[in-house]
């Protein structure tokens, strides 16, 4: 789930593919709450209704570089055009699971 | 809310720099004396900030050029080429471009921007899938939201990244266009191009290749990294722009594609600007002219950019990866930016602030960007004042012993 696990899904392709574990819901909101953890203004803890650029400290570069990352961990395309539409870490995580669920 | 209510951030945020001190967009050049020195608040400033990369704007035959243009057909075009038809000089330039590069046909813009703009949005659309360079120029970003074709990005200068995007997207039956450049602007780093086209080839997409800020500097003919690394009959798209090394404004694309031409049609950024007038176009050719005539001045750049870039990494500044015509001194923040920045112009040195807008990383930059028009000796002051005001504001790191300048 680190920033290792893309190169393994990169080398082994297709097996990576086919025996992609399933994440839960809950797993994919925890980390990409710990990703937003250091844009946070307040004491505050991330939660599923955090709308991301506004209730944090992060630019549209930085969710950009985010979902990048995220794209590589769970081994999906998420357009930008996609993330423009997102608001909340809960939207954000339901789209990652659908995206998934396509593939 | 008011109209200009959305940008209130923006204004606030800018007030706050110019409470500082500084106004980097208010700069007025009150009078430009040469490639490399123009007078900047009553003061005579050494030019280390304007892409003049071989120092044509001053060229006698590049001024030449545009001078006997303008007598003989006019200041300006007065509209597009679609509805006023083209000047011979546009086809010829086309013409020339084409040949420049080996390529069968060549588009010309009116600016290096609507060339990005207008091409990369064209050529995709929905059902198709634009992938781009995480640290692209804020034109391919436009471009992407001028296309209903799918986004993707891939970490900046990675083919590793690049191929597990495409690998993701093997099964799509739509078109996919991979966008690169030559060298970045921001940081002057060089794409692994031979990598990218590589990978690009294996998954059946198309690669274009902005070659901004390289036509000149890179290639043995100055065609650019196409050249450089030996990739030109492999890339389908060369862009370009006439603002930098050639001296003047405009854009181009070149490309070996049968049917390239029918973008004259759908190219909106093409078909609805006035084309370039005919004193840019007989600039542009007399520049190229001279490009592909004095290649000494490619070896000049290069050599100027070892000067700054050696000089500074000698001093302890935090540079881009490597050598380029574009060297940015990476610093902790952006009010120590805003300061060195004031402070480096109050010493007669004009370089770039990048950081009032997005920069690679968020890392605020003083960008300098050589010429081969520099003398060693304006180099060498450049250095001295950015190492002066370096250790001042203690930007400095020690270097070990065993480093080499």
């Amino acid at each position: 789930m680190r920033a290792s696990h893309k190169f393994k899904v990169y080398e082994f392709a297709d097996e990576a593919m086919s025996d992609a574990p399933s994440v839960s819901r809950d797993e994919v909101r925890a980390d990409i709450c710990r990703r937003l953890d250091p844009f946070r203004t307040d004491a505050r803890p991330i939660t599923g209704a955090t709308v991301i650029t506004k209730d944090l400290n992060i630019d549209s570069l930085a969710v950009m570089d985010m979902v990048m990352e995220l794209e590589d961990t769970y081994d999906i395309s998420i357009p930008l055009n996609v993330v423009a539409e997102i608001h909340t870490v809960d939207e954000l995580t339901d789209t990652v699971l659908k995206i998934r669920g396509e593939r | 809310m008011g109209l200009f209510d959305r940008h209130a951030q923006l204004l606030d945020f800018y007030r706050g720099v110019q409470a500082s001190g500084a106004d980097p967009i208010g700069v007025t050049m009150e009078r430009v004396l040469s490639p490399t020195e123009a007078i900047i608040n009553g003061k005579r400033t050494l030019l280390v900030g304007t892409n003049n990369y071989f120092g044509l704007t001053f060229d006698p035959a590049c001024i030449e050029a545009a001078v006997e243009a303008t007598k003989a057909e006019g200041t300006g075009t007065t509209g597009s080429r679609i509805l006023n038809g083209s000047y011979t000089d546009h086809t010829d330039l086309e013409r020339e471009l084409a040949d420049f590069y080996g390529m069968k046909h060549c588009m010309v813009f009116t600016t290096g921007y609507q060339a990005n703009l207008g091409l990369i949005s064209t050529l995709v659309g929905e059902g198709d899938y634009l992938i781009i360079d995480a640290d692209s120029h804020a034109s391919i970003y436009d471009a992407c939201k001028q296309t209903q074709a799918t986004i993707i990005r891939f970490k900046h200068n990675d083919p590793a990244s690049l191929e597990a995007r495409l690998r993701r997207l093997d099964k799509e039956k739509g078109n996919k266009l991979v966008v690169v450049e030559g060298i970045y602007s921001m940081l002057g780093d060089t794409a692994p191009l031979k990598e990218f086209v590589a990978v690009t080839k294996r998954h059946g997409a198309y690669i274009m290749v902005d070659e901004a800020h390289s036509l000149g500097a890179l290639g043995e003919h100055g065609r650019g990294l196409v050249e450089e690394v030996g990739v030109l009959d492999e890339v389908d798209f060369v862009v370009g722009t006439f603002s930098k090394t050639l001296g003047a404004i405009g854009g181009f694309a070149v490309s070996n594609h049968d049917g390239f031409d029918v973008l004259r049609l759908a190219t909106r950024a093409y078909m609805f600007t006035a084309s370039l007038p005919p004193s840019i176009v007989a600039s542009v050719r007399a520049a190229l002219r001279v490009v592909r005539a004095r290649p000494e001045l490619k070896t000049k750049l290069w050599a100027n950019v070892a000067t700054l870039y050696d000089g500074l990494a000698a001093a302890g500044f935090t540079l881009g990866p490597q050598h380029g015509p574009v060297v940015a001194v990476q610093l902790p923040d952006l009010p120590t930016a805003i300061a060195l920045w004031r402070a480096l112009l109050d010493e007669g040195v004009y370089v770039n602030i990048a950081g009032l807008q997005a920069t690679p990383g968020g890392v605020p930059l003083m960008r300098c960007s050589l010429s081969a028009a520099h003398s060693k000796a304006q180099l060498e002051q450049v250095v001295d004042t950015f190492v002066r005001l370096g250790t001042s504001f203690g930007l400095l790191k020690p270097l070990k012993r065993a480093a080499v300048g």
